[in-house]
């Protein structure tokens, strides 16, 4: 069974196999694939209309088989790289070693915002964006600068601690957990997170940053730590409900998979630690 | 006066945004286009003064406007007809957005917020606002089509 491990614990190696794996993807052309499926789903899903990937309760499913299909894509070309997580309420600074030159590479430079160290660096010639909101093809990021702190684990606490998983409408204006989460509600979360990092991890081709799916992998883990908590709640709604994924339908683009399908994680694979 | 004084540290959340963009709107009540230009002008840079500063000066969600912004022309319309909240036409919006007369996919949100498909995750309370800030992200460079 694959482990999913905390990037913070991850040896040289694992760091290692990780980024050529990820680097492996993008020379062979698969990895802008991701890039796309992601900001065509982003601009359409919209509060009043059909929305599959965000703003509704398929957000957590719909992205728990998103980075599936990734991870899936990083072991066949080495079968040992499961997706690692950030915790972000533990390593919550500009210099933490996720950032570092052995891993994501670090902040943007001042004067553009080019991320200018690491292995997706543009200058090293293997990170060269093809999907992308604008004419610049180099990664960007703005660590810290549009929103200045992280989440804190007190407030990702508080939002493990709501009961109900989704509330009507079923949107950016819901209470309870997915929107808390997500972010759109209350403390923020998932949003903050993408915000801070900034460049194009706040645009809606995010994945162009692999800190996405590190990022994203978290915000599953804390799914599967609400799941853990809430034993008596599940994902709503059940049914008949307009523009919105109930339990049983299946989510586009894949079609043949449901939020039912992607409940229990661990047929898939395991997180190290509890949050 | 510090523009970020009043931004809170969790300022991307609607409820943080409503609440800094009120409180601004009122510290610059009266205090005239002198001032207005200067918030305008603060946020450039990267390390800087939260974008958000531009927010204060802005009129109401539904003004559209014509305007040239750190040497760019931002235009902003609602779109005929354009109710639509669903996929196709114009992306839902019901208005559109031009940076130099290309395309910037905007969408509201049900709390009557915006964001953009540059700032996805951070919501802005005018459509102007919105270009803007997307401007100041551009530094420049030009958006493309809309696939």
């Amino acid at each position: 069974m694959a482990v999913r491990k905390n990037q913070a614990t991850l040896t040289a190696k694992e760091k290692r196999d990780f980024v050529d794996a990820v680097l492996e993807l993008k020379r062979l052309g698969r990895y802008d694939s991701y890039v796309s499926t992601h900001n065509t789903f982003i601009i359409s899903d919209s509060d009043n209309g059909e929305r599959v990937g965000h703003r509704s309760p398929s957000f957590l499913p719909w992205h728990r088989r998103f980075l599936l299909q990734f991870e899936q894509d990083l072991q066949s070309i080495n079968p040992a790289v499961t997706l690692p997580y950030w915790d972000w309420t533990a390593d919550r600074t500009t210099t933490s070693s996720i950032w570092g030159p052995d891993f994501l590479g670090g902040n943007g430079r001042s004067s553009d915002g080019q991320v200018t160290t690491g292995p997706f660096a543009y200058s090293g010639g293997k990170w060269t964006l093809a999907v992308r909101p604008d004419s610049r093809n180099y990664l960007r990021r703005s660590l810290g600068s549009a929103v200045a702190a992280l989440p804190t684990k007190a407030e990702a606490e508080s939002v493990l601690a709501m009961s109900t998983y989704d509330m009507a409408p079923w949107n950016s204006s819901s209470d309870g957990f997915r929107n808390h989460l997500e972010g759109w509600r209350g403390v923020n979360l998932h949003n903050r997170v993408h915000v801070w990092i900034g460049g194009h991890m706040a645009t809606g081709m995010s994945p162009n940053d692999p800190a996405f799916w590190l990022h994203h992998c978290f915000i599953d883990k804390l799914w599967a730590e609400w799941q853990t908590r809430h034993r008596d709640q599940s994902y709503l709604p059940t049914g008949n409900t307009a523009n919105v994924v109930d339990l049983n339908e299946t989510m586009k683009p894949w079609n043949n998979v449901s939020p039912a399908d992607m409940l229990d994680h661990t047929k898939f694979y395991t997180y190290d630690t509890g949050f | 006066m510090s523009e970020n004084s009043v931004i809170p540290s969790n300022g991307s959340s609607p409820e943080g945004r409503h609440s800094s963009d009120l409180t601004r709107r009122r510290m610059l009540q009266g205090a005239g286009v002198a001032l207005a230009a200067a918030a305008g002008t603060a946020v450039i840079g990267f390390t800087g003064p939260s974008r958000q500063s531009a927010v204060a000066a802005d009129p109401g969600a539904g003004d559209e406007f014509d305007e040239v912004y750190q040497g760019r022309r931002l235009q902003g319309r609602r779109l005929d007809g354009g109710h639509d909240s669903g996929h196709g036409g114009h992306h839902g919006s019901g208005y559109q957005v031009l940076i130099d007369g290309e395309e910037l996919h905007v969408m509201q949100n049900a709390d009557g917020t915006w964001i953009s498909v540059v700032n996805h995750y951070q919501t802005h309370a005018t459509p102007r606002s919105l270009a803007r800030a997307a401007v100041i992200d551009l530094q420049g460079a030009e958006l493309l089509p809309l696939s």
